[in-house]
């Protein structure tokens, strides 16, 4: 994974709360072997009509939203399943971050990995967020900030490891077989009891 | 000098604690080893890839179990023996799946295994889910493995892959939460009604962060089955894993089952699943507390698990925009009795309710009785073991009988990836666990309910309280 420092981009808004996996990328389109090309199934439901034509109406097709890389979101973004596609369909669609109040366990966890920043902030910030669609944010994982354009600056937390793993490219498969010692004893001492 | 007692620790506390490999720390998640790794078509082709470009091999091909259940078609193959996928894609994925178990040595329960069926339902079948261990699968409803006292949960395909390569998570500990359920269910109400009950008590996200532990008389009381469906649904609250301890109704469920251990090995192990429980005193970061004989038959009525009411309750009224939303694309208002509301297509089956009980619960509804003429009833068994159960028992003549159609084991409609879907508008009253929008179908809505409410909806021809159809009663009567 390539390090990842600074994300800068004007913002698209999608204000509903609860946005589950399957709006994201809906389930048919998981029969894939591939982590590549789903772009084109994010939010696939929404964007296209029944019979394909672009959904005028949807936040992500307007004019100003084309080329957002932040993406801001309702609360309770990506619960239900655990689909992967759901961070490689966003990220392959051209989304490198998503902010919301409230992000599901396992997605924010995949998203994570993945290089896609799945990153919490607070109640009053995300209203904020949500009501000013199109500004320009900065994204800073060095120092844990979003830069607004008048120079205001928001917070968030995020776990340290997962920060560090953003930050250095780190491979986690990598950091795990290095482990492979601790995981071999662990193993013998199990089998001993 | 005295000595000062360990602190008291959760059920979860404890199995976290012995697969510990490395501690979690301020700067670093905990390495835990994980027992048992169930895998699928879908959410495990590209860690095998991952594996392949790396030139590892899978670490211990005797913890994974593998299963066709997500694209599969749930029609017979034809005479030829091909089956009938929904795509190209769809075969191809179930062809690679069989491909790289092969390669990497790991056990299938493809097309000709007499075990194959949904994930969640073959684990428990198999005796493979066992009390205290740690559990995972690409799949989000992992959780169902909780039932037995064990802690599982739902990963992404990265983690697949760093399971396979190195047994092992890189995890934090989720928080502990409390469902404490007292008293008894009254008759009629099944878990699936007391799990979408507690969903709407915790809210669709409440358990964000946490791992459920379900205590309580109420639960005590509910067979494997039973515990099953619930624990199925904690994601459903947000919560990725949800935790029974594991008792004599634990134990009597596993004696005997094909990975169950045996003799010697079966004692020592009852005996250390016996001390998998909460300590008294035990600190829980939240805590509920529901009283069960106020829970009621319970459906959904909205595009979330969380919104959902008795069935014999108006419709709430829309809190927000959001829910108003929902209530739009439901073609429902606030004030409404669901009850006689047009039903096109019942589907009975998912990880949530295809186990025997389930289908047993949603003959006793349709035996003697014909499904309304405008709705297609669907029922679909969980497991090849399940579809033999209960044709054993003449269960599938009395769906055909009915009219339903009686299908081959798999998730079919619940996710509606293989071809089993609803048309756009139609109303589906579903056994399984997601409401979303669109989930079973473009356009599709979803009314959650338990398989004798589905069936009684199938009867009826619209929402219908399965009372109506009580057959002990009528002939008492």
């Amino acid at each position: 994974m390539n390090p990842i420092s600074v994300v800068r981009s004007r913002t698209a808004v999608l204000p509903f709360e609860n946005i589950d996996t399957d709006r994201i990328i809906p389930a048919r389109f998981l029969t894939t072997t591939e982590r590549k090309g789903l772009g084109r199934y994010a939010f696939h439901d929404w964007r296209f009509d029944a019979d394909g034509g672009l959904n005028a109406d949807f936040p992500l097709n307007k004019p100003q939203a084309q080329g957002c890389e932040i993406l801001v979101a309702g609360r309770n973004f990506a619960c239900g399943s655990s689909r992967e596609h759901a961070p490689w369909a966003l990220l392959d669609y051209g989304i490198r971050a998503v902010l919301s109040s409230e992000i599901a366990d396992i997605f924010r966890n995949n998203a994570l990995k993945n290089g896609l920043l799945a990153l919490l902030i607070s109640a009053e910030e995300h209203a904020f967020l949500l009501k000013h669609p199109g500004i320009e944010l900065a994204i800073d994982l060095r120092h844990c900030s979003i830069e607004l354009p008048d120079g205001g600056r928001f917070s968030f937390q995020m776990d340290g490891f997962a920060r560090t793993c953003l930050l250095q490219g780190v491979d986690q498969m990598g950091y795990l077989l290095n482990q492979l010692s601790a995981i071999e004893a662990f193993e013998q001492n199990r089998s001993a009891a | 000098m005295p000595t000062s007692s360990p602190a008291p620790r959760t059920l979860l506390d404890k199995i976290w604690d012995s697969h510990a490999v490395v501690a979690e720390s301020a700067d670093a998640p905990g390495t835990l080893y994980v027992d048992l790794h169930l895998i699928h078509e879908v959410t495990s082709p590209q860690a095998f890839t991952e594996l392949r470009q790396r030139g590892l091999p899978v670490r211990c091909p005797a913890r994974v179990l593998a299963t066709l259940d997500h694209s599969t078609p749930t029609r017979k193959p034809d005479a030829q023996g091909r089956h009938a996928y929904a795509t190209p894609d769809a075969a191809e994925q179930v062809g690679t799946l069989e491909r790289n178990c092969a390669e990497f040595g790991i056990a299938l329960h493809g097309w000709n295994s007499a075990q194959r069926g949904i994930v969640h339902v073959i684990g428990p079948e198999l005796g493979a889910t066992q009390p205290g261990m740690t559990i995972v699968c690409g799949d989000s409803h992992t959780s169902t493995h909780g039932a037995f006292g064990a802690l599982a949960f739902g990963i992404g395909t990265t983690e697949v892959g760093h399971v396979l390569a190195t047994q092992c998570l890189l995890q934090r500990k989720p928080k502990n939460f409390s469902v404490q359920v007292d008293g008894r269910l009254r008759p009629g109400v099944s878990a699936k009604d007391l799990a979408l009950h507690v969903i709407g008590k915790i809210g669709f996200n409440g358990g964000t962060g946490h791992a459920f532990e379900f205590r309580g008389s109420a639960i005590e009381a509910l067979d494997m089955e039973q515990r099953m469906t619930l624990c199925n649904m904690s994601i459903e609250a947000g919560a990725r894993a949800g935790l029974i301890a594991p008792d004599q109704i634990t134990f009597d469920y596993l004696q005997g089952r094909a990975m169950a251990p045996k003799g010697d090995a079966w004692h020592a192990s009852v005996a250390q699943w016996s001390m998998l429980k909460s300590d008294p005193g035990a600190a829980f970061d939240k805590h509920i507390s529901i009283n069960a004989a106020d829970v009621g038959i319970t459906i959904s009525y909205g595009t979330h698990p969380g919104m959902v009411t008795g069935i014999h309750n108006a419709i709430p009224a829309a809190a927000d925009f959001q829910e108003q939303k929902a209530l739009q694309y439901m073609q429902l208002h606030a004030g409404q009795s669901l009850l006689g509301t047009k039903v096109d297509v019942v589907f009975i089956g998912s990880c949530t309710n295809s186990r025997l009980s389930d289908l047993r619960a949603a003959a006793a509804v349709f035996q003697g009785r014909k499904v309304a003429g405008h709705v297609r009833a669907l029922i679909v068994p969980g497991s090849v073991p399940v579809q033999l159960a209960a044709e054993a028992e003449g269960l599938h003549h009395v769906f055909q009988q009915a009219g339903a159609e009686w299908r081959e084991p798999g998730c079919s409609m619940c996710i509606a990836m293989n071809g089993d879907k609803a048309e756009p508008g139609e109303l589906v009253v579903s056994t399984s666990n997601r409401n979303f929008e669109g989930r079973q179908g473009q356009g599709a809505r979803t009314v959650l309910a338990s398989p004798a409410v589905a069936a009684a909806c199938a009867i009826a021809g619209c929402i219908a309280d399965p009372a109506a159809y009580d057959n002990d009663k009528e002939q008492a009567a």
